[in-house]
């Protein structure tokens, strides 16, 4: 019975756009996308091209307002604050992106298994990871720092940690959408492993969710780590850094030394800014 | 009353103008930047007290044209050319005032989902009487006439409905109210946009019923939207045929269906069967191709692409409606030629299908049941059921929707365990209860196609990883032997290599159940459960799809185990029926027996429901009121809260009968004898 007995089906393959290039398309992406390329290349390079050591200290010329020479004026020590801000992107963009990353894998797996597995597991863990919820973020990474000493490993570690349970909620009520659906089924009747159904089935399907919710997290993993440099237990206090510049300078901006610290905050304000702008680009893309 | 003023009065002046005027409407969609063309000159009239029928297939403009009358295109729509009357006046020069009292009076329109059309935070009774209001009545009055149109739509107990808030309702009780609210205010035209598509056969068939009676009363011209040849031909007088948004035919429904003078409505018509048609014998017609891209133009005929009859001419200037009969107009140069239009598949081919007889069953049931324990207690979805297929044959299951007819597809395949005491056996040897625990040979023996190719597909994978797994999986083949094997898949489900490479969501509906099928049958299954197959498909796509099934199980001699409420689908491609009535077999028996009757009263009003293309019917049998919850399911019998043969005697109510064999093979559960039962239902087809 290879005989046709129908005309054979014909023509249908829709073209379609790559969702790439339509996260190209979108301006937000193209604006937040430029200022995050600026700052990489400023955490890579800084040093290198800003006009002044983000070290040196000129004792004559301390708290200088923005000129020609100074753009962004200078601090109590006389440091050059546009090369301190140029420099500083380093450590923040060291630290966070990494964090995120550990939380993201591990929290993906961990919602993978909850979400697929379910059951005691979920109910027990679930639990779990609301406690840890409940607890504020960043007193948990505070007093984790305070243990074990202040290191850039340290605050991926924690920071990663942190973000487990958060990233595994999102991911495993996705999760639990696909499960609803019937090719999970089909998957069973063919007798798939779980350890396939969850990575070669499911995982794909919700990797949509998970890039979104790394780069929402991204995020705030720049907004903590800058509260923990401003709390002071970042990492060397000499190393520029935009937190703990923020909290060197802050107590003179009564006197009216307002640029020691403006500038780092719009730093922070333009890098978590720009990571939204491309958060939000890839979602809706991802959305339809 | 204000509302019905004398017909009398109104005839006189409106005497020479239609209820609906549309003349050359184009309307026009931007996605993504582009215009797409949706609607092309389309033309029609409604009159005064007339039925219209649009019909088409999905994509066809059907929506399109309800959503443009009444000005609710969305924000990237627009009427680019033409005009509409409604009433005389033209919707698309009012103003936002003008455009409000329209709608408050002189259109209605009610749509296929009846849950989203009502505002689940406000109670019925308020909805209704909400009409009344901008009408201008005062709250008491309002609420009066809300109760009394309620009790109108034939909704029992008005006052009490009207506490309720619409998801305590059923799907055909909520349509009720939506309908009530939508002839509330009497308007000149209602558009009843797929209103039964998603209610079950015998809901529907009530609330057609209640649409017919209420047109009967009032004095309103209807639009009815569907894709359902059936109802548009039961609902009314005139049709008009959609294709890729054009207006291909139209005309008198009966003569238009008897008659079709458009290649489109012959091709489409042919793809529905009829009864005396089956996989082997009468086969169904399919139509070739595709539905055009959207937006897509072509220089000449719309249809001309997939027409076996185009010339030269229909390929180069789009033919002008041709008159081919009192009222009736096709789109076709050779309008004189489509009654001969050559079929696209065969009409009858050996299939050497059906049971081998005095075989062992390939699959026997015993004592199967199912008790579902959500929150608020037990819930018995299947009571016990025993059955045995023969290798080859297909069983069709049917029944309403909450009859257990998905569950006990799941139950066979180890997705849903069944309650303890139940074997399920394969070629005699009794399988595991969870699919997980089943041995390769076991998984390899039963495989499924899901009623949507959306969920069932995973949409990340393409058609080659699809296909192949299975492959692998179950048949354990690798390298050039499992790409032999994928090509013969891909080229028995009339795939093309091509499409290997493709991505589920880049394929037609149609093709994507075909990959489907393909990976069903990788494995070289014993047992097929097909679970609404063509449901989700277009009349066109669904013809071709159960061809498909009937070739593959000749070559294969594989079992079907065929769910689906639509009646027509299950006659055509059965062997044996099984007819399920919450959770309990109410008959079963060679498909022509249980078919042609006697038969089981539900069997019969399910099969009275069913409205057949040349309008007439068999018995008008009807089943009041819903499927009653599985719950709390009612004593003895558990049909008889809507049997219309409930016998006085009360035997009925105390006792469940048992499912014994009224004639050779052919089971029934009913008190009433079988000659009785034939007496019963022999005199009612006659009058």
């Amino acid at each position: 019975m290879t005989d046709i007995l129908e005309a054979p089906v014909t023509d249908v393959a829709r073209a379609e756009l790559p969702s790439w290039r339509l996260v190209m398309r979108r301006p937000g992406f193209i604006v937040g996308a430029l200022i995050l390329l600026f700052w990489i290349v400023c955490a890579l390079f800084g040093s290198s091209f800003a006009p002044h050591s983000a070290y040196a200290q000129q004792l004559l010329a301390t708290n200088q307002p923005p000129s020609a020479a100074h753009w962004f004026g200078t601090d109590q020590l006389g440091r050059d604050v546009f090369s301190r801000v140029l420099v500083g992107a380093r450590s923040i963009l060291l630290v966070a992106p990494l964090a995120t990353l550990l939380g993201t894998v591990l929290g993906t797996a961990l919602g993978l298994a909850l979400g697929y597995i379910g059951g005691a597991l979920d109910a027990i863990v679930g639990r779990l990871v609301e406690a840890v919820l409940a607890v504020p973020a960043v007193i948990v990474a505070f007093l984790f720092i305070v243990a074990v000493g202040a290191s850039a490993t340290t605050e991926i570690l924690v920071i990663g940690f942190i973000f487990t349970p958060i990233i595994a909620r999102t991911v495993r009520s996705a999760v639990q959408v696909e499960s609803q659906l019937d090719y999970l089924a089909a998957a069973r009747l063919i007798g798939e492993s779980r350890r396939h159904v969850m990575f070669a089935e499911i995982l794909p399907n919700v990797m949509p969710t998970v890039l979104v919710e790394f780069t929402v997290r991204l995020g705030y993993a720049i907004f903590t780590v800058a509260t923990l440099a401003f709390l002071g237990f970042g990492v060397n206090p000499s190393t520029p850094s935009w937190g703990s510049d923020i909290n060197a300078n802050y107590g003179v901006i009564a006197a009216g030394y307002w640029w020691e610290t403006l500038f780092p905050a719009l730093a922070i304000a333009s890098l978590v800014i720009a990571i939204n702008l491309v958060a939000d680009s890839i979602d809706r893309v991802l959305a339809g | 009353m204000t509302a019905i003023a004398p017909a009398a009065d109104q005839g006189s002046d409106d005497a020479g103008q239609p209820a609906l005027r549309v003349a050359d409407l184009d309307v026009t969609y931007r996605v993504r930047g582009q215009s797409r063309l949706a609607l092309k000159n389309v033309s029609f009239e409604i009159g005064r007290n007339e039925s219209y029928g649009l019909v088409g297939e999905s994509g066809s403009g059907k929506t399109t044209v309800a959503l443009a009358l009444t000005r609710y295109l969305p924000r990237n729509g627009r009427v680019s050319g033409g005009s509409i009357g409604i009433d005389g006046a033209d919707p698309m020069r009012m103003g936002a005032h003008e455009l409000r009292e329209l709608r408050a009076h002189k259109v209605s329109m009610v749509y296929q989902e009846p849950g989203k059309a009502l505002n689940p935070s406000m109670r019925v009774g308020r909805q209704v009487a909400e009409v009344y209001e901008v009408a201008g009545l005062s709250k008491s009055d309002a609420a009066e006439r809300a109760a009394q149109m309620l009790g109108k739509v034939q909704i029992p107990d008005p006052k009490r409905v009207m506490e309720r808030y619409p998801h305590e309702l059923s799907g055909g009780m909520a349509q009720r109210v939506v309908i009530a609210m939508a002839i509330a205010a009497e308007p000149a035209l209602l558009i009843l946009d797929e209103p039964t598509t998603a209610l079950d056969a015998t809901v529907e068939a009530e609330v057609l019923d209640l649409i017919a009676s209420l047109r009967a009363q009032l004095n309103t011209s209807v639009l009815f939207i569907s894709h359902n040849l059936a109802v548009i031909a039961q609902m009314c007088d005139r049709v008009g045929v959609l294709y890729a948004g054009e207006l291909v035919e139209e005309g008198p429904a009966a003569q238009l269906f008897a008659e079709p003078r458009h290649p489109y409505t012959v091709g489409l018509l042919r793809c529905i069967p009829r009864r005396g048609q089956r996989k082997d014998h009468g086969r169904l017609d399919s139509i070739p191709g595709f539905l055009p891209e959207p937006g897509h133009t072509l220089p000449g005929c719309i249809f001309a692409p997939r027409c076996p009859i185009a010339e030269d001419q229909c390929r180069h200037a789009p033919p002008p409606p041709f008159t081919t009969g009192e009222r009736r107009t096709s789109r076709c140069y050779r309008y004189q030629h489509t009654a001969d239009l050559p079929r696209n598949t065969p009409v009858d081919v050996e299939l050497r299908a059906g049971p081998e007889p005095g075989t062992d069953p390939v699959i026997t049931i015993r004592d199967l049941s199912k008790t579902f324990t959500p929150t608020g207690g037990p819930v018995q979805a299947l009571r016990g059921v025993n059955l045995a297929v023969q290798r080859g044959e297909t069983l069709g299951l049917v029944g309403e929707s909450g009859s257990g007819k998905t569950t006990l597809a799941r139950v066979l395949l180890g997705l849903t365990s069944p309650d303890p005491g139940a074997t399920v056996e394969v070629a005699g040897q009794a399988i595991a209860k969870d699919a997980a625990h089943r041995t390769r040979q076991q998984l390899q023996a039963m495989q499924i196609v899901f009623q949507n190719p959306d969920s069932s597909l995973n949409r990340r994978h393409t058609v080659r990883q699809l296909i192949s797994r299975p492959l692998t999986k179950l048949a354990g083949l690798s390298g050039p032997r499992l790409r032999e094997r994928l090509m013969d898949l891909v080229r028995s489900v009339r795939l093309e290599e091509r499409h290997l490479a493709l991505r589920p969501r880049q394929l037609s509906g149609g093709l994507k159940q075909r990959v489907a099928i393909a990976r069903a049958f990788g494995g070289g299954p014993a047992i097929v459960v097909c679970d609404e197959p063509t449901s989700a498909l277009d009349v066109s796509v669904q013809a071709a799809i159960l061809n498909l099934l009937a070739d593959l199980q000749a070559k294969e001699q594989v079992t079907y185990l065929f769910i689906s409420h639509d009646l027509g689908l299950v006659r055509y491609l059965s062997d044996r029926i099984v007819v399920l009535y919450l959770g309990r077999v109410m008959e079963v028996g060679p498909a022509e027996r249980v078919f042609s009757g006697p038969h089981h009263p539900y069997t019969e009003a399910l099969l009275s429901a069913v409205p057949s293309l040349d309008g007439t019917r068999r018995s008008r049998i009807r089943l009041s009121g819903e499927i009653p919850s599985a719950a709390d399911p009612p004593s003895g019998c558990v049909f008889h809260t809507r049997c219309p043969r409930r016998l006085a005697s009360g035997i009925c109510e105390s006792t469940e009968p048992p499912l014994a064999e009224a004639e050779p093979g052919h089971l029934i559960s009913c008190h009433i004898p079988i000659d009785q039962l034939a007496s019963l239902q022999g005199a009612e087809a006659v009058s």
